[in-house]
């Protein structure tokens, strides 16, 4: 697609979209949001990206094959439920440590928000996986 | 106690790295091992000859009461001797035998053979049990289709995998029986729980015999042990002769305190035991191929061993498991030498064979002494044994006439077997043999020498044996036994027995040629038809499954998609017809916003319906999925809401990118076929609607909702309940999601890939 203000708009707002889906990433386990949906938006913006300009932009954008992101992201998801069974606990416990920041404020870190990076990871690759070869063969 | 027992299976993973550096590396370590734990094990002996047991746990998978919990009793001790002690020197012979190229594939294997038994014989919890009895069924399949190129061999494999694995499947569901119903999940505890007066008594039985019969290739499922011989010949000698076939003795004989005396235990063993004794036997003596007699005697003899646990006397068990021990000896080594015979002699012919006593002096030297311990001839373990079995069959109660002779039979054929394939090749006159054979290498007479020569020492010297094989009687059947072993019990009934079976096998050895052509008629059909009912059903399922494919796998998505709508929407409508009828309570209490994002989905609906173009239906679909995505954002789910809004994003994406390489869509379906899809689609919508509005009509089960939103921040630190559900409470299901996801992605890409390479 041959566009210029599809890609001088799709410039502007790719930051927007992908810090948007860090965000969503971020807060999930609060608020609406998670790995899941992050993963999507943040996949949404790849491919608008390779839509708008071309498939191999869109690669070195991403900078690491889209198959290997599949399993990085599976490997994270599985690999955030070792320290359970490691500090003697069932695999998948979810282990937590509090960060304080200041008198009474602070948060919560914890191994599920590793899982939810893999979750996010995976999605991003799967999807770009399935966009790529489609954009490519236009 | 764990580490050592599962050690195998770390080396195994280094293995076949090592191979390609340095072979002679990998046969010293590989045989180390089980020789380092053959002594590890020998320190217990003390402790459990006193009559103690030795116990380690470690909780595996605490939250189904799982645990790696590891028993060693008599019984298991002397199994794990055997396992790692005959272990030993089949290693070694392994080294010498096999080529150089398949070493390391070869040794990795048997290494987690040698922990997965271990493991099989030392575990006290039943899923444990299970998963180390499957795992040797696996190594099982892949050794004897070690040479991967011959049909035969993957056909062979195949076939004792099905065979000893749907056994194992049967006994698990046996063992969860047994946990449900009894609350055991032990094999120490099952002793102390109420066995025998629970209604599912017979059903728990015959699953857990299924398991052991088929293991131990007992009558009718005994036909994948002599195909098994496929296999490299110290595969035979080790999981086919040795260990592995014995597991379902080895079970029969844990299960025999609880389940010894009843009658459907006692007619079950004792007539598959009889039946398989006889049958096997009778087998091995028409066959001409040394190796396939030995394995046909194999089946005869895993018959005995079980026939005399079916008696449940004390003396019949203490007889089972000394010739077990017996018969490890001998028919290890037998399979040792009839590998060796192989290797150098290019054939296994007993008829083409002979004068081998001059070439191959050792191990003429191992296959006699085997084969006379197999004969039951003095001063040979194999007769210790015997002598210990006529006395047990003698007491057989009701059931002593059809034992007796039956064992006297077997012995008899035994008689022929060791001397027609045992001894023959060896000492009648000069054969006619494809290669000139000579010596092999010092293990490939050393380890089957070894074998028998330990029968020898044990038949002198009995009582050696006889601490052990106390212990384990005693395991078995919870009654202090005192051994008498020796070769001398005085003029006793079992020696006459003995007598007329050296007579007789003496005899039918004489007139062999005679009882061959007499007997081969039946042998070969005994040998076939067992098998031809498994390749039937084999057949079968083949068919059912071609069938099912043609019917279901059209290829057209427009069919897939009839058929899963449909079948859906049928299920759906099942259980909706059960319940009472649904009382509406209609009241339009919709505002006005609410009015407009249902039209605008009904509008999206019509629009993708009426257009005839491609894109303008996507655009129609895309508008019906984001006014869905309102509808779930104005009732409250506004993490369902974010995520259709992305994904019907995506999916127009898609669409677009995909209509792009389909033809214009100018074809039409017929008529008959667009009123055929209105009725279905219409029939659905209404039953979906229906199942709606039914389940606001229900009571519903708030514990669990209530669950989750009390534990979300106070176990999980969050506050958003769906998210913390999916990456902390249920995690595990959220990573199988992703792996489908991540599968599916896969199949995508390797769909279009194909297509962008036929282009």
């Amino acid at each position: 697609m041959n566009s210029l203000i599809l890609r001088a708009t799709t410039r502007l707002l790719l930051p927007l979209f992908l810090l948007f889906s860090l965000i969503l990433l971020v807060r999930g386990h609060n608020s609406p949001g998670g790995g899941f949906v992050g993963g999507l938006m943040a996949a949404a913006a790849v491919s608008l990206y390779a839509l708008a300009f071309d498939v191999e932009s869109a690669r070195r954008l991403l900078r690491v094959d889209s198959r290997s992101l599949i399993a990085f992201g599976l490997l994270v998801a599985a690999g955030s439920g070792i320290p359970g069974p490691l500090t003697g606990r069932p695999f998948m416990t979810g282990l937590w440590f509090s960060v304080p920041i200041g008198p009474d404020a602070g948060f919560y870190v914890g191994t599920p928000l590793l899982f939810d990076i893999g979750v996010y990871l995976a999605v991003l690759g799967v999807i770009s996986t399935i966009v790529f070869p489609l954009v490519e063969e236009k | 106690m764990i580490a050592v027992t599962l050690s195998g299976f770390v080396l195994a993973t280094v293995v076949p790295r090592l191979a390609s550096r340095s072979a002679t590396v990998v046969r010293f370590v590989s045989t180390a091992l089980p020789a380092a734990i053959f002594i590890y094990f020998c320190g217990f002996f003390r402790t459990v000859v006193n009559g103690e047991s030795v116990t380690r746990t470690y909780e595996w998978v605490p939250s189904l009461g799982i645990s790696l919990s590891f028993h060693l009793d008599g019984l298991s001790l002397l199994f794990v001797l055997l396992i790692s002690g005959v272990g030993t020197l089949i290693f070694a012979y392994a080294g010498a035998y096999l080529k150089e190229s398949g070493l390391g594939r070869f040794y990795a294997w048997m290494l987690v053979f040698l922990s997965a038994m271990l493991g099989l014989a030392l575990s006290d919890d039943f899923i444990l049990l299970f998963v180390f009895w499957e795992l040797t069924s696996l190594v099982s399949y892949m050794l004897i289709g070690f040479d991967a190129e011959r049909p035969a061999a993957r056909a062979a494999a195949l076939e004792a995998l099905l065979i000893t694995s749907g056994g194992g499947l049967a006994m698990l569901a046996g063992f969860l029986l047994l946990r449900t119903t009894e609350g055991v999940d032990r094999l120490s505890d099952l002793a102390a729980a109420s066995v025998g007066t629970h209604p599912l008594y017979t059903p728990i039985l015959l699953l857990l015999l299924v398991g052991a019969f088929t293991k131990s290739a007992q009558f009718p499922f005994h036909f994948w042990l002599p195909g098994a011989m496929e296999a490299p010949a110290p595969v035979s000698a080790y999981l086919h002769s040795a260990t592995m076939v014995k597991a379902g003795v080895y079970l029969l004989a844990r299960l025999s305190p609880v389940y010894s005396g009843s009658d459907v235990w006692t007619i079950a063993l004792i007539g598959a035991g009889t039946v398989t004794m006889v049958l096997g036997a009778f087998v091995a003596a028409g066959q001409k191929d040394m190796k396939l007699a030995f394995a046909h005697s194999t089946v005869g003899a895993l018959g005995m061993m079980v026939m005399l646990l079916g008696l449940g006397t004390p003396a019949a068990a203490e007889a089972a498991l000394l010739f077990l021990i017996g018969h490890a000896l001998y028919k290890g080594a037998l399979f040792l030498v009839s590998g060796a015979v192989d290797l150098q002699a290019g054939t296994r012919d007993v008829i083409r064979l002979g004068g081998l006593r001059r070439l191959m002096p050792l191990t003429a030297a191992a296959a006699t002494l085997a084969a006379l311990s197999m004969a039951g001839v003095p001063p040979l373990f194999g007769y210790v044994g015997k002598e210990l079995v006529f006395e047990a069959v003698l007491e057989g109660g009701p059931w002593r006439m059809l034992v007796s002779s039956g064992a006297v039979l077997t012995g008899t054929l035994f008689l022929l077997v060791a001397l027609n394939a045992g001894l023959s090749p060896f000492w009648s006159k000069t054969g006619d043999t494809p290669r000139s054979p000579r010596e092999g290498g010092w293990p490939l007479w050393g380890a089957p020498l070894a074998l028998a020569g330990l029968g020898l020492v044990l038949g002198v010297v009995p009582s050696l044996a006889a601490p052990l094989v106390a212990a384990a009687t005693e395991a078995t059947t919870r009654a202090p036994v005192v051994p008498e072993l020796g070769l001398w019990h005085g003029w006793t009934p079992a020696l006459g027995l003995s007598g007329l079976g050296i007579a007789g096998g003496l005899l039918l050895f004489l007139a062999r040629s005679a009882f061959l052509r007499a007997s081969s008629p039946v042998v070969r059909w005994a040998e076939l038809a067992p098998g031809r009912a498994y390749r039937a059903a084999m057949d079968g399922l083949n068919r059912l499954a071609t069938a099912q494919t043609r019917l279901l796998q059209s290829g057209y998505l427009r069919r897939y998609l009839l058929t899963v709508i449909t079948v859906t929407g049928a299920l759906a409508l099942y259980p909706m017809l059960r319940l009472p009828p649904i009382q509406f309570s209609w009241e339009p209490a919709a505002r006005v916003h609410e009015v407009v994002v249902a039209a605008l989905v009904v509008a999206g609906v019509g629009v993708a319906v009426r257009t005839s173009s491609a894109l303008t239906a996507v655009a129609g679909l895309g508008v019906t999925g984001y006014g869905v995505a309102l509808i779930y954002f104005l009732f409250g789910a506004p993490d369902l809401a974010l995520t259709q809004f992305v994904v019907e994003t995506l999916t127009v994406i898609l669409f677009v990118l995909v209509l792009y390489h389909l033809p214009p869509f100018s074809s039409f379906s017929l008529r008959a076929a667009r009123a055929r899809d209105i009725a279905i689609s219409l029939a659905v919508g209404v039953i979906i609607a229906l199942v709606a509005a039914a389940s606001m009509e229900g009571e519903l089960d708030l514990s669990v909702p209530q669950f989750y939103s009390e534990a979300s921040l106070a176990l999980a630190h969050g506050r958003n309940i769906v998210n913390v559900i999916l990456v902390d409470f249920r995690a595990l299901d959220t990573l199988g999601e992703i792996v489908v996801l991540a599968t599916a992605a896969a199949g995508v890409y390797a769909l279009l890939r194909t297509r962008a390479g036929k282009a």
